[in-house]
């Protein structure tokens, strides 16, 4: 397989998932956000929070209408670009994606309908009711998609079936129930709300900046401030959870997040740090140039024990039998290689209709099955992800919700004290950190992504055996289609929204 | 019986319709959403993202089989 046709695959799926996600995070929190400000409409019955919600509802319809399919590029490519991932995991991926779309479809488009038609047609309650239900459906779309990538991550209840090269589904509660996948649906929902507060707090903000809709600007403030706080609070644990996931079924992307070669007891969390850019795989240089670092912290955080043992990069790809039971990458290829001549010798004892041959064939394969992945690699650092991407995009990840946190303190204490036009920088980050709550989001999928390479699907299927071997200008001609076609998305929505927003909360 | 579906009917069209037709800024997002599903579903599915396995393969044995060749082959 050519790389560089992998490479481009690889990139455009990125692109196309990076972009898609522009839009995801602000349907998924700016619902409830809506929701919540309908709900005190409909108690207190004051028409202000009426018009309050109104407002943001125009504003989630203009980033649920730009943003409304470019999923479903994703499924193309799929299709195309990486047909034999599609074929090996359709019977995994089949259910969890239909009931998606079912979801997404009824669910979703008829309250949608109800929610922005139905304002005085039908009752109070069947309205906030309606909104509510989007809200929920959003939310329960995005559950069956990280079912799917958390399988990706963490691949259980299936069986590997070598008549059909596909994975079978064979217990469907552990793949709904992976700890993988309802810790990253968890975390990736509340980074979700926490940009639908973060939009909410920073357009309040510039129209107090102008001196603009002071009252329905500080209701809005209120809200989304309050919920920014709770969800960011949600999204600190919920990803504590995301990495301890990771560090019992990630190792080497454990190692990337921290820039961690060797390994060890007692493992502390480089809160800030500069990698050491030369630093190789198995060298004795430095890991990092400068770092401050907090003691124990991984160990507490990965496997909650402060003397646990975490493996660095170097155990991972050499191993360390002797005191940690970590086998080297170099066995683990061998072993797959193992099991990819079993499987090629079952095929042609197959073929060759010998039934003895097929079965032991068939139990060597399964003998070796779990290092079948490993058996398409080539050298034992490959598996190891791109340590400086995942390692930054996880630090200024970290570092940005940490901000989020202490901006939705200060905005809702300014606001309940009743002091917040006063606070005009304080408005100004609010504004500012739009752009950031998106790069957060971003961020946390180069970090899944990224991390979890060289792996399609963790241990099982490297990307290089992914991907479809068609022409690489074919999948660069497409590259650059799409960015031209979401980049003018992007533009329009950004423009459409400025709009309305200079309009007003009264006009919509 | 009959009667009562079809002025069930007759509501959801007529509330559907009102609702379009009392758009603002929706009549632009209506627009928006439906060059973008003629550009995703017509142009850029039909030209650029042919399901490679449906369109080389008859059946699901020769797609498995093709497959197989890939995993124990390498590429």
């Amino acid at each position: 397989m050519e790389e560089h046709l992998v490479d481009w695959s690889r990139a455009q799926f990125a692109l196309t998932a990076l972009y898609h996600w522009l839009f995801v995070p602000l349907t998924l929190g700016l619902s409830f956000i809506i929701a919540i400000m309908e709900t005190i409409y409909v108690k207190t019955g004051n028409t202000v929070w009426k018009e309050i919600s109104k407002f943001w509802m125009t504003l989630f319809a203009i980033n649920f209408a730009i943003g409304l399919a470019t999923g479903i590029i994703m499924e193309f490519e799929f299709g195309t670009n990486w047909s034999n991932y599609a074929w090996i995991v359709g019977d995994i991926f089949g259910a969890p994606l239909a009931i998606e779309g079912i979801m997404a479809f009824f669910m979703e488009s008829t309250f949608f309908a109800i929610m922005f038609f139905g304002w005085d047609k039908v009752s109070k309650k069947m309205h906030l009711l309606s909104t509510w239900l989007v809200a929920i459906g959003s939310n329960l779309s995005a559950l069956w998609i990280l079912v799917a990538n958390g399988w990706m991550q963490n691949p259980v209840g299936m069986v590997f079936n070598p008549d059909t090269a596909r994975f079978e589904m064979n217990r469907f509660f552990d793949v709904l129930f992976n700890p993988n996948a309802y810790s990253k649906f968890l975390h990736t929902v509340g980074s979700g709300y926490v940009m639908g507060a973060l939009f909410v707090v920073g357009i309040s903000a510039w129209y107090l900046l102008k001196n603009k809709e002071g009252v329905k600007a500080k209701k809005s403030m209120v809200v989304g401030a309050t919920f920014g706080l709770i969800t960011s609070i949600f999204l600190i644990f919920t990803g504590d959870e995301a990495a301890h996931q990771v560090a019992l079924n990630q190792p080497s992307k454990l190692a990337a997040m921290e820039g961690l070669y060797d390994g060890h007891r007692r493992a502390g969390i480089v809160a800030i740090g500069q990698l050491n850019p030369d630093k190789k795989i198995g060298d004795t240089q430095e890991e990092f140039l400068w770092s401050l670092e907090i003691p124990q912290a991984l160990s507490i955080l990965g496997f909650h024990d402060a003397n646990a043992f975490v493996p660095g990069i170097n155990e991972l790809v050499y191993g360390d039998t002797d005191e940690h039971h970590i086998e080297s990458a170099s066995d683990k290829i061998a072993k797959g290689k193992i099991a990819i001549e079993s499987l090629k010798a079952y095929k042609k004892a197959k073929k060759e209709a010998d039934p003895l041959a097929a079965e032991k064939s068939l139990a060597q394969f399964r003998a070796y099955e779990k290092y079948f992945g490993y058996g398409y690699l080539e050298n034992p650092e490959d598996i190891i992800p791109p340590v400086a991407l995942t390692f930054y995009s996880f630090h200024i990840m970290v570092g940005l919700g940490t901000w989020f946190f202490a901006l939705f303190f200060f905005l809702l204490y300014f606001a309940m004290v009743g002091k917040i036009e006063k606070q005009r920088m304080l408005l100004r980050l609010a504004v500012l950190s739009i752009p950031l709550g998106y790069l957060a989001g971003e961020l946390g999928w180069v970090v899944a992504e990224v991390g979890r390479q060289p792996w399609a699907i963790f241990e099982m299927l490297p990307v290089g055996m992914a991907t479809s071997q068609i022409s690489t200008t074919a999948v660069q001609t497409t590259f650059w289609l799409f960015a031209v076609i979401f980049t003018g998305l992007l533009i329009a929505e950004i423009r459409i929204m400025l709009k309305q927003i200079q309009i007003g909360m009264g006009e919509h | 019986m009959n009667m009562s579906i079809i002025t069930t009917i007759k509501n959801i069209f007529r509330f559907y319709g009102e609702g379009f037709k009392n758009m603002k800024v929706g009549k632009t997002l209506w627009g928006i959403i439906g060059i973008k599903i003629i550009l995703f579903f017509v142009i850029i599915k039909w030209l650029f993202f042919p399901n490679i396995l449906k369109e080389h393969f008859h059946t699901d044995q020769e797609r498995s089989d093709y497959i197989l060749n890939q995993l124990t082959q390498g590429k």
